[in-house]
């Protein structure tokens, strides 16, 4: 357990504001992922493939690449965020620091939301600063680029905290990683939908902002709702 | 009306009884599937229930 | 109870099947091929609502720790995939004749697919729970994150749909026929007595593996 997690679970920072704990848990997070690079990288690299594969399964032609480019992104980047999925939770199941943390006087929806958030910068964040280069791959257009990375930076915590959901609900069972996929991919449908269609309003000239502002309200109605929900799947998969 | 028209449904038979057929094979398995499922329920209570007698 | 559920529900799709086929007219525009529709439109009905029921049933059971409403949550959840399933073949044989195509990717028929996944979930996350009491309540949570979903993502996929111009496709609401809404109704009643007692009937051996430790069910008559 590190020095954080302990001054975490021990309380002994009395009056530790919302954001303080927020960002406490969100630092410890990011030091465990520092220290195990080479997951993170996996996920990276797992994206980058399932991308690259498209062109070489459907031909070279650049027509039909460029109309592909958001949905083939956008569902890498949905496949990617499910790998990573198992690692939310389990790390901090097997050496006990959740059941601490549900213990801890502090409210488990915001350490939630802390652990969600590290996640989404270890795992997220790298596939939208991977996107463009794959984009290029495909011959988006600038304007095209700029929107596919907005929609992901909107999305992908979306895709999170969905998957944070299933993650806590699947939590040490065995073959936890298959049902996981197969239970958070139906929830995750509309993320793509918006998300693929706002690249796509580029190329035929219509609003992009609609497609982002509803992505904007989908992430912000998740931000309410599933941190409490994943804390309760996991009070229920806990006890 | 003749059956062989009847069956014929106007060119859709294929249409129609799939859709139909589908349907009765599937409540026909389903049901099968819950009597069995209660029968082997029954069956599990009456072995306990038996090995309950003998001790 | 059941038998009566059962009975009812034979009954009333001997007298459904009757109206649907002999009493009800050829449709003007689809020929005969539209009969389909008494069997699609209450698979389609029901999927959806017991998926609705099922949801309020794990609430239930969530919220004050009812056993008997989470076993009958779990009880439903096969009897509606099936529906969904039936729904969407039916769908495609109906597709095929009217549209050219057995699959279009129109709101309602991608809603109903993502319903059968739904379900699919709810069944595959139950079963790989040892516990039955952590099944339950965990099944319940998914089933009422799903139950909010479902109109987020059909409200999505109707307007993707409406986004991708070519593929729309419009039900003809022409006025039908007394025979053809007799028809209708009777067969889902049909649908929804055989889905009650298929229902019941599972819940109870549902009942009887879970309990089977306890004093009355070892007293039962039928176990003897």
């Amino acid at each position: 357990m590190s020095p954080m997690s302990v001054s975490l679970i021990s309380g002994n920072k009395n009056g530790l504001s919302l954001f303080g704990l927020l960002s406490l848990v969100i630092r410890r997070d990011m030091v465990l992922a520092m220290r195990r690079r080479a997951d993170v990288l996996t996920t990276l690299i797992f994206f980058v493939m399932v991308v690259s594969l498209f062109p070489l399964g459907v031909g070279p032609e650049l027509d039909m690449l460029r109309k592909m480019a958001p949905g083939v992104v956008w569902v890498a980047a949905l496949l990617a965020s499910m790998l990573s999925l198992g690692r939310l939770f389990s790390a901090d199941y097997l050496d006990g620091t959740l059941e601490q943390m549900m213990l801890a006087p502090q409210s488990l929806s915001v350490l939630v939301l802390g652990k969600i958030l590290a996640h989404w910068m270890v795992s997220g964040l790298p596939l939208v600063l991977m996107a463009p280069v794959l984009g290029l791959q495909f011959d988006m257009s600038a304007q095209a680029l700029w929107v596919l990375i907005a929609g992901l930076l909107l999305g992908t915590p979306i895709l999170s905290m969905i998957g944070a959901v299933g993650a806590a609900l699947t939590l040490g069972l065995r073959g936890g990683g298959v049902l996981v996929s197969l239970l958070v991919l139906p929830l995750c449908i509309p993320v793509l939908i918006f998300g693929a269609g706002a690249v796509e309003a580029v190329s035929t000239g219509m609003s992009v902002a609609s497609q982002l502002s509803l992505l904007g309200a989908l992430l912000v109605l998740a931000m309410v709702f599933t941190p409490w929900v994943t804390a309760q799947a996991l009070r229920i998969s806990m006890e | 009306m003749n059956w062989g028209e009847f069956f014929a449904m106007k060119g859709y038979g294929l249409y129609v009884w799939g859709s139909f057929g589908v349907a009765l094979l599937i409540f026909i398995v389903e049901i099968a599937l819950v009597r069995h499922r209660r029968a082997i329920a029954l069956q599990q209570l009456r072995l306990l229930r038996d090995a309950g007698e003998e001790e | 109870m059941v038998p009566w559920f059962a009975w009812l529900s034979a009954v009333l799709f001997a007298v459904g099947l009757y109206i649907s086929f002999f009493v009800a007219p050829m449709d003007a525009q689809q020929s005969e091929a539209y009969r389909i529709m008494f069997i699609h439109v209450p698979a389609s009905i029901l999927s959806m609502f017991i998926y609705l029921i099922m949801a309020g049933y794990a609430a239930l059971g969530l919220i004050f720790n009812t056993r008997l409403s989470s076993m009958m949550a779990s009880a439903l959840a096969p009897t509606g995939a099936l529906f969904a399933f039936l729904s969407l073949w039916t769908g495609a044989l109906w597709g095929k004749p009217m549209w050219g195509a057995w699959w279009v990717w129109d709101a309602r028929l991608t809603s109903e697919l993502i319903l059968l996944f739904l379900y699919l979930g709810f069944i595959a996350l139950h079963a790989s729970i040892d516990d039955p009491r952590r099944a339950d309540r965990a099944a319940a949570l998914l089933a009422i994150v799903g139950s909010v979903n479902v109109p987020i993502i059909y409200f999505s996929v109707k307007w993707w749909n409406t986004l991708h111009q070519g593929s729309t496709i419009k039900f003809t609401g022409t006025s039908m026929h007394v025979a053809m809404q007799q028809g209708m109704y009777t067969m889902l009643l049909a649908c929804w007595l055989y889905a009650i007692a298929v229902t019941l009937t599972r819940v109870r051996s549902i009942i009887l593996e879970r309990e089977r430790n306890a004093q009355w069910v070892l007293e039962l008559s039928e176990a003897k």
